[in-house]
């Protein structure tokens, strides 16, 4: 182990001012010393360590293992196979493509909104007001999310109600749905543009004055300084975010669930739906479902902590 | 140099007007439930539901469990790691950020699979074992934020100072963490439990998919069969999740501020 000099470091702190050692004695009782505090290190660590194995990385291999075998537990890729019918890859594009509409519209707004309170000169109270409604609103996913939507924008919501009184618009002849990937994508917007909020202002106070001060010596304008500085900086925090968002929306099902019941499919409906009634007639192909969505939002988690690594060579 | 701040406002108006609305027309749909005129009648059905009770008493509950193992096992262990294990940190810090990486329903999906009737633990077979179950899956989904805010709380203090003085006056590994390390991150330590208790206490697809009658399935149910009940149970869990994210703020604010707060 590589940590033998912190623990002589400590004993040996510890030993020194406390009761005089017999010189006989004292290699042992620093050994002693040595054995009971790598062993507690150990023992704390231990549990955590175990509940981990036992409550997530056993489950989800065991899963994953699933997703390889056909139902007399025999090796087979033929679950990937099945993958391809035509309702779970629907099920896959409609998740994609609503997984990225809210993250490419909750990033862009999300990075204006922080840019608007965090470097637009407003009060300061309205950042710090911004900031703490941004932790409400980006946990407040799920159910309730689901029927505020329902409130607002179902067919008796308020604003659908308000826009046909006043404007005479009707947003259902139109062609929206709240039930529809317009509907979903709308609704997902109202936690990831909190969580961009709150993820990218760290990387937009990393913008320092100076940089701003020197680019307008050399004669740049707000254009040139955002197109040049500015943006580049933040480009793999932004780029990162989007991946986090990507997967935060990609994993989602209470809100889609509360919003439209098991009528849109996207993965992790059907996914619901099978794990509920087998609507697959093949257990083993929930595991090559459910391996297909850790493999995304996988990769998509990946490329943020890349990302993020990147983004923190500014930030010193 | 001058700048016009009419943008910035306007992006902030833009911003404001999309988050409030769904909020007031949230509590606008809630007090229609009488025809003529608004009430809070919708607020009075669901109060007196029974089953709101005993399901918000089952998931806050829950949550409590949830946050008291979540704390028993993630402090020794961010201690422990940062004080004498430094090589586990990579590992330990890879299982926290695993959650986020594995959607809750592919976990829960694991545990019905895993913990089944005919496996080596099976959990799903009693009442009991399912109530655990859900537990330590929720402890699984908050890992991330609490071992998060642990993390924080430790790296604010000197904890080799700490640990060696309380050595010294002869206090061993568990008196040290309970009576040194634990009050001195305590308000850290309660931020991961709000930020834990906020994302518990209405979570669906766990609880819906182990058959546990709690808070979030409630919702769902009333969802599918009344009108203006859900508006009224999206604005008491919205006030919900407002009194556990504005506890964070409050407690932010006695939080120790040292130079590694600052940095942060």
């Amino acid at each position: 182990m590589s940590n033998n000099g912190d623990i002589a470091g400590i004993s040996a702190g510890a030993a020194g001012p406390g009761k005089p050692v017999p010189a006989a004695s004292r290699p042992n009782r620093i050994g002693a010393a040595l054995a009971s505090f790598g062993s507690a290190g150990i023992l704390g660590v231990a549990p955590f360590l175990i509940f981990a194995i036992i409550f997530l990385i056993f489950p989800t291999l065991g899963l994953i293992g699933g997703a390889f075998v056909d139902k007399a537990g025999k090796l087979t890729l033929q679950n990937f196979i099945d993958l391809t019918q035509p309702t779970i890859v629907d099920a896959y594009i409609i998740s994609i493509k609503v997984s990225a509409a809210s993250a490419v519209l909750g990033a862009l707004v999300g990075l204006i909104l922080a840019l608007a309170v965090g470097r637009g000169g407003l009060p300061s109270w309205i950042r710090s007001t911004v900031m703490t409604f941004s932790g409400v609103a980006s946990n407040f996913a799920g159910i309730p999310l689901a029927f505020a939507f329902l409130a607002t924008l179902g067919r008796l919501g308020l604003v659908t109600i308000l826009l046909r009184t006043v404007f005479d618009f009707d947003i259902y002849r139109a062609g929206f749905n709240i039930l529809s990937f317009s509907g979903l994508t709308i609704t997902y917007l109202y936690f990831q543009i909190p969580l961009m909020v709150l993820i990218i202002m760290p990387a937009i106070d990393g913008l320092r004055n100076e940089w701003r001060e020197a680019a307008e010596t050399l004669g740049a304008g707000s254009w040139h300084y955002w197109r040049h500085i500015g943006l580049p900086v933040l480009w793999p925090s932004i780029l990162g975010t989007l991946a986090l968002l990507f997967a935060n929306s990609f994993g989602a099902i209470a809100t889609a669930y509360g919003l439209t019941g098991s009528s849109l499919n996207i993965v992790p409906i059907l996914l619901y739906a099978q794990i509920r009634g087998d609507v697959l007639h093949n257990p083993n192909l929930g595991a090559a479902l459910a391996l297909g969505m850790i493999v995304i939002t996988g990769l998509a988690n990946v490329l943020y902590l890349v990302l993020r690594a990147r983004a923190e060579r500014w930030m010193r | 140099m001058r700048r016009s701040r009419f943008l910035p406002w306007l992006g902030f108006a833009l911003g404001a007007a999309y988050f409030l609305l769904p909020l007031i027309a949230t509590f606008e749909f809630s007090l229609r439930e009488k025809r003529d005129a608004y009430s809070f009648l919708a607020y009075a059905n669901v109060l007196n539901d029974p089953n709101f009770r005993a399901t918000f008493t089952y998931s806050v509950t829950v949550a409590i469990a949830t946050i008291i193992v979540g704390i028993v096992l993630i402090v020794p262990a961010a201690y422990f790691v940062r004080l004498r294990l430094p090589a586990l940190r990579p590992v330990v810090e890879f299982i926290t950020l695993l959650p986020l990486i594995v959607p809750p329903i592919i976990l829960v999906f694991g545990y019905i699979r895993t913990f089944n009737s005919s496996s080596f633990l099976p959990l799903t077979n009693s009442t009991t074992g399912t109530n655990i179950l859900l537990t330590f899956g929720y402890v699984t989904l908050s890992m991330p934020y609490m071992y998060r805010a642990v993390d924080t709380g430790l790296r604010a203090i000197d904890v080799r100072t700490l640990t060696e003085a309380a050595t010294i006056l002869g206090a061993r590994t568990p008196t040290i963490l309970m009576r040194v390390i634990f009050p001195n991150i305590l308000i850290s330590v309660l931020s991961g439990a709000f930020l834990s208790f906020a994302i518990v206490i209405g979570e669906f697809v766990m609880a819906s998919l182990l058959n546990r009658p709690a808070f979030g399935p409630y919702m769902q149910n009333i969802g599918a069969n009344r009108a203006y009940e859900p508006a009224a149970l999206a604005i008491i869990a919205f006030v919900v999740t407002w009194g556990a994210m504005g506890m964070i703020q409050l407690l932010a604010r006695f939080a120790p501020k040292t130079s590694a707060t600052l940095v942060e």
